[in-house]
């Protein structure tokens, strides 16, 4: 019995294990490239590092620089030419504040929605409610062009408002936390209000913190969709290199008179990745400890 | 002060009419228990006292001021809720303060970092620092401050959501079933502690439940509530001696009250089975109910024309008394018979038993459920 417990575990882990590194293998492409030289990215050699030798870079030459500051191992090349060809500190710091920016506002709009739609007894909820579903099947590239001539009719193209207006109110948010709060009893909410709450106080005071889980599952989804995104930055971002978001960032190293050198793009990747993962890594942490409801029953 | 008074209060929702005109009085510093069946109503109608729900129609008044158009913070009541209903991120000081904060703090006060330049903010603060431990030493709750309401025992967190309610000295305190989350144990002794919390504090309490046992131990007066409608109000005791009705008396009391089928002949004497009372009813050639509690029966070893006889069926021993269920002779019903331990001991399931009532104990109800006096008592 318990030999083919563990037989059965074993061909669960087998078949994890295989998955994983599906997923894995390009992280790993995409590190390994960050560190190798141009020749050794090339003819698919070196193992993980390379051999890290020290070189002379021609593209680094042709671009104007001497050939004394071109000569370096290839890991340091790959970073510090990515970070000198592209303002990348400049990108990730647009990655930040639209990101930021959207997710507040999100929450801004959606709390108080989520709270009445879940909450509080008017006429006309259900069909609020059913029409915060029925936006949820609006594709996004549907209703782009519509979205992009409003904006440059209203002259925000090339600006921040560009990046965040558009994906300030999310439905999936609203959906998300109306569903939450639904657990959430209305003997709390009662409570709230005999000691004296209004009800924008209950909101932030008592199904903010008791939401913390679901915003917290709510904020990686958004933040994850809007740091990656590329489709709409490409679309409002026409010229000003000074807006450009991560992935437009990236765009950058691609193609070009100088062909496509690998190494310092995915450096440039490695270093646009980075703060997501360390973002999820502590985000996971609270997940599993979680504000659970335990005040109550 | 603390009295409510409620005129002809209706609620329906949609359809369905759940209050049907009630009236009643709550007298200041009373222990008034609304008690009845699920879906009764009960807790409805505590919800329109405490604001949180608007009666259909009907007037609330409060020390003898029309409150229907007060919000629930401003009626001055404090509610403790069947699931307690703690702030769960919050310490057990902080759900303590909160009713004061909002009661005290002006909006500038309540700011964070910027509240604390108003001048008066400290005062205030202290004053609160000061209920909050006043209260929290009566509850005997002051080494749970600083914990949070998710490591606190189903007991303590009672306590603190009393306190919570406590803290801001109310006219009255609304209570929606606040022992019912309690094993048993707790339950029972808790039902004590309110009590002397009642006493202490001298404040109208309204208190909502479906135990009847809660409601005759604790109130100064209980309101029997059944399918919307209010079928009496008086003192546990009157209640359960004096049920107005059929469906108060099979309510109250437990293990529940006795009832045979019966008649009264022309003269209005009552008879039923074998046994004839010596009273009279004052409605005559009609069918009766009658009502007998468990412990106005007894086990006899006699046998005449004033017992009868049926089979124990099951024994059930509480230790200070035994309740023998049993299969009366013709077969139509099932009777509860309270006997002493000394006395019955040796009775086991199946024996035989005669069984004797005492008199003027049997209560009369007519084919309506409505109750039915003696003429000559």
């Amino acid at each position: 019995m318990e030999a083919k417990q563990y037989i059965g575990e074993g061909w669960k882990h087998a078949i994890l294990i295989i998955g994983a590194i599906v997923v894995m293998l390009p992280f790993y492409m995409m590190v390994s490239m960050s560190l190798k030289s141009q020749q050794e990215i090339q003819s698919i050699s070196g193992g993980l590092i390379g051999a890290q030798e020290t070189q002379t870079f021609p593209v680094c030459v042709k671009t104007g620089y001497s050939e004394e500051t071109c000569t370096m191992k290839p890991y340091q090349y790959n970073y510090w030419f990515a970070f000198e060809k592209a303002p990348i500190p400049r990108y990730l710091m647009n990655g930040v504040i639209v990101t930021l920016s959207i997710f507040i506002i999100q929450v801004l709009v959606a709390l108080p929605c989520a709270y009445a739609l879940a909450k509080l007894r008017f006429y006309g909820r259900e069909f609020v409610f059913s029409m915060v579903l029925f936006c949820l099947l609006i594709p996004v590239h549907g209703i782009a062009l519509p979205l992009y001539v409003m904006l440059a009719q209203a002259g925000l193209v090339d600006t921040y408002s560009a990046l965040i207006l558009p994906w300030t109110i999310s439905v999936f948010g609203i959906f998300l936390m109306r569903q939450f709060f639904m657990t959430v009893p209305d003997e709390l909410i009662d409570a709230a209000r005999m000691d004296g709450m209004g009800e924008y106080a209950i909101v932030w005071k008592v199904m903010l913190p008791t939401a913390i889980p679901a915003l917290l599952a709510f904020a990686i989804f958004s933040v994850v969709a809007h740091w990656n995104d590329y489709f709409w930055p490409r679309m409002v971002i026409t010229g000003n290199r000074d807006l450009f978001t991560p992935p437009l960032g990236i765009r950058e190293f691609r193609g070009g008179i100088d062909s496509d050198e690998f190494g310092p793009m995915m450096a440039s990747i490695v270093t646009v990745t980075v703060p997501l993962i360390v973002a999820f890594i502590i985000a996971q942490k609270r997940f599993i400890e979680g504000i659970t409801l335990t005040g109550m029953k | 002060m603390g009295t409510i008074s409620l005129k002809n209060i209706s609620k329906s929702f949609g359809s369905t009419q759940v209050l049907n005109n009630l009236n009643v009085d709550i007298n200041d510093g009373e222990f008034l228990t609304l008690v009845g069946p699920s879906g009764c109503g009960k807790s409805t109608l505590l919800r329109i006292i405490a604001g949180l729900e608007q009666q259909t129609s009907g007037d609330v008044l409060i020390d003898n001021k029309n409150v229907n158009r007060v919000r629930a913070s401003e009626r001055d009541l404090a509610m403790v809720f069947q699931s307690y209903a703690l702030y769960p991120h919050l310490t057990v000081r902080r759900n303590l303060e909160t009713p004061l904060r909002l009661r005290d703090y002006n909006a500038f006060e309540r700011l964070p970092l910027i509240g604390n330049f108003s001048p008066s903010k400290k005062e205030k603060t202290e004053s609160i620092n000061q209920l909050v431990n006043k209260t929290s030493e009566t509850l005997k709750i002051s080494e749970l401050l600083d914990r949070k309401p998710g490591q606190l025992s189903g007991g303590q967190r009672q306590r603190v959501a009393l306190g919570r309610a406590m803290v801001r000295e109310p006219v009255a305190f609304l209570m929606d079933e606040p022992l019912s989350n309690l094993d048993a144990a707790l339950r029972v002794h808790m039902r004590s502690e309110l009590s002397e919390l009642h006493n202490s504090l001298k404040t109208t309490f309204v208190y909502v439940t479906h135990d009847q046992a809660e409601a005759l131990t604790m109130s100064s007066r209980m309101a029997v509530m059944i399918d919307g409608n209010l079928l009496q109000l008086d003192t546990p005791q009157e209640v359960y001696d004096n049920p107005s009705s059929l469906s108060v008396a099979q309510f109250v009391g437990s293990p529940k009250i006795n009832i045979f089928k019966g008649t009264a002949d022309s003269g209005g004497t009552v008879s039923f089975l074998n046994v004839n009372l010596k009273r009279k009813s004052s409605e005559s050639n009609t069918d009766l109910h009658i009502g007998i509690r468990p412990e106005h029966l007894e086990i006899t070893n006699e046998s005449n024309e004033n017992t009868f006889s049926g089979t124990v069926a099951y024994r059930e021993n509480l230790g200070s008394d035994i309740f023998f269920h049993v299969n009366i002779e013709d077969g139509s019903n099932k009777i509860i018979v309270r006997g002493l331990p000394q006395l019955t001991h040796q009775i086991s399931n199946g024996s035989s038993v005669n069984i004797k009532r005492v008199s003027d104990k049997a209560l009369l109800f007519n084919e309506a459920g409505m109750r039915v006096q003696f003429t000559n008592a």
